[in-house]
């Protein structure tokens, strides 16, 4: 086995841990609640049969080792359990919402590579010019503004004001691609303004530290254009950095969405978890939490090995 | 004559002057410094500066534009937005401190810890320290939040939960650089116990990051209120914070637009303020970033 091979075999093991642990801190949430879960489960007003039965069913009666492995080898096969208050399962509830939210998040991070990355080759290309600090000045409060305040500002400003976009709800990309991009499109920008800013800020950085390396002053020495330098070497070296940048932002964002959502009224998974926890519906705000957490895991794990089998300088 | 001058050699200057070299040399952070200050002693002082309790109804005079009366105008029930906007910077900035305050007391631990004694306690802790960076944070904050009970204090907790893994993994790095210095080995040959080379040689010297991580941190944990009480899940009512101010602003977003852009922008300047200090004091503690 090359030494390639044995790297992703040893990042994908190492997955294994990380995931056991982070269902197990999802699955702990519910100790956290105060009182007997029993009770909790079974709502106010409950006969004790009832709570008894929901024991029972839920196997509470049992040690927290045992529950936590029943739980785990029950989700495997899909079945997170059903909600308190619709009683629709819980997997079909995160099946159903969580696509809205995955569409919004991508949408923000496309906006934030494509906005993100002209903003950065503009700052790195003159280097403490006063462009480079205006850039910089812009990215810094994008990393401060709260963004469902700058939803707020966008919904005022471009659907109550000038009608350009509407101003809540979402339309499902599979019926209508362009609507939904239509009705994304303030959410995903208001999700977007950290990821721009990260993203120019990194690549502003790396940039700046490619132009001072001796193989690029050499490249200058042999007369070879800034454009042509920054495309053919500037920009291929610090692709791969902007992988892990978009890994990273992909938590960030999918977090940010549970605001978002609300101010937009997206019917997405960050809604959903808002209201379960707002009206005790645990067994949905647990579901949600660990279809997030595992998505996260394996978009980490995805990065991590594109990394891997993308950059030549790891052999 | 010229060498008469006295000329102290750097690192001895008084106090007072290597802060005003500082300060000159700073520009940015100096203002971040000042608008934070500013910001405090609103706070402790919002009683005498406000015109009205933040409570106070004005009924005859809901969603009013600004005027001499109500600088800022009055909310969709009667109360002065200036005195609410002042009252609730109190709020969230005990919200802020306190989310990073649990953070670095959960975090910095179990940070030392690990790295200090490696083996299979730095492995345990360090699985654990990935596998709670893979929640999305405000998530896991809202989960544990509504596990634990609705409300400010409650909500700050969980905030700190999630930086806690942040900060040990900051921690933990500088512990393994540190805990191969050599007054760390001549403090044990001296019978140091554990503890105490943790607390009085590794601790001094593996905090500095940490510092300025908890800085920028506090930007996190403001925008992190605001979004919870946004939500309903952080500050109850009658307390106000800027976030819950928003909250209200969403309803009458149609009516009184106005009504958003004061807590907003002053959630904004605070985290905009965290941020220029977090990268200042970098600057400032980092001896390998001398010129900038």
């Amino acid at each position: 086995m090359n030494r390639k091979a044995k790297m992703l075999y040893r990042r994908l093991l190492q997955a294994v841990p990380i995931m056991i642990l982070a269902t197990f801190v999802v699955f702990s949430l519910m100790q956290l609640l105060p009182g007997d879960i029993a009770v909790t489960l079974a709502g106010e007003n409950a006969s004790e049969e009832r709570i008894a039965e929901i024991r029972e069913l839920y196997g509470l009666n049992q040690p927290f080792l045992v529950q936590y492995g029943s739980w785990l080898w029950h989700a495997i096969q899909g079945d997170l359990g059903s909600s308190l208050l619709t009683g629709e399962a819980v997997a079909e509830t995160v099946s159903r919402t969580f696509p809205t939210t995955l569409f919004v998040v991508v949408y923000a991070i496309v906006l934030s590579v494509l906005i993100g990355v002209p903003l950065g080759i503009l700052a790195a290309s003159r280097p403490g010019s006063p462009k480079d600090s205006f850039i910089m000045s812009v990215a810094s409060l994008g990393v401060a503004v709260p963004n469902f305040w700058l939803g707020m500002i966008l919904v005022l400003l471009l659907s109550l004001t000038l009608n350009l976009f509407p101003a809540t709800g979402f339309v499902s990309p599979t019926e209508d691609f362009a609507g939904a991009i239509w009705y994304a499109t303030l959410p995903a920008l208001a999700l977007s303004t950290g990821g721009i800013a990260e993203v120019a800020r990194q690549l502003r950085g790396s940039l700046v530290e490619i132009h001072h390396s001796q193989h690029v002053r050499t490249l200058h020495a042999k007369g070879l254009s800034p454009a042509k330098i920054l495309w053919k070497h500037g920009l291929k070296n610090v692709s791969v950095n902007l992988l892990t940048v978009v890994s990273l932002l992909f938590t960030k964002i999918l977090a940010a969405t549970v605001v978002v959502e609300a101010v937009f009224a997206i019917p997405g998974m960050g809604s959903a978890v808002v209201n379960a926890v707002l009206e005790g519906d645990f067994p949905l705000v647990q579901g949600a939490v660990l279809a997030m957490v595992v998505t996260v895991i394996v978009v980490n794990l995805t990065t991590d090995m594109l990394y891997t089998v993308l950059d030549p300088r790891i052999d | 004559m010229s060498s008469n001058t006295l000329t102290l050699a750097p690192g001895h200057e008084p106090v007072y002057l290597r802060i005003l070299g500082w300060m000159r040399r700073d520009l940015r952070g100096t203002a971040s410094l000042l608008v934070l200050l500013a910001m405090v002693a609103a706070a402790v002082l919002a009683p005498w500066i406000a015109p009205y309790a933040p409570a106070d109804q004005d009924l005859a005079n809901t969603l009013a534009p600004p005027s001499a009366e109500h600088w800022l105008g009055t909310d969709d029930l009667g109360r002065d937005v200036f005195s609410r906007l002042v009252h609730g910077a109190s709020m969230s900035i005990y919200a802020a401190f306190l989310a990073v305050g649990i953070g670095l007391l959960v975090g910095v631990p179990f940070g030392l810890l690990a790295g200090f004694l490696g083996g299979w306690v730095d492995e345990v802790i360090s699985r654990c320290i990935d596998a709670l960076l893979s929640f999305p944070a405000i998530v896991l904050a809202v989960a544990v939040t509504g596990a634990m009970g609705i409300g400010l204090t409650n909500a700050m907790i969980a905030v700190g939960l999630v930086f806690a893994p942040q900060l040990a993994r900051l921690v933990r790095a500088r512990t393994l650089v540190v805990r191969r210095e050599l007054y760390v080995d001549a403090a044990r040959c001296f019978g140091a116990s554990t503890g105490r080379i943790l607390v009085r040689h590794v601790l001094p010297n593996a905090i500095q990051p940490v510092i300025v991580q908890a800085t920028l941190l506090l930007a996190v944990a403001l925008l992190a209120e605001a979004s919870l009480s946004f939500l309903g899940l952080g500050i109850q009512p009658p307390d106000v914070s800027w976030g819950a101010m928003l909250a209200r602003a969403y309803l009458y977003m149609e009516i009184a637009p106005e009504q958003m852009y004061a807590p907003g922008l002053m959630i904004m300047i605070t985290a905009l303020a965290f941020n220029a200090l977090g990268e200042s004091l970098r600057v400032a503690l980092d001896p390998t970033m001398k010129s900038r």
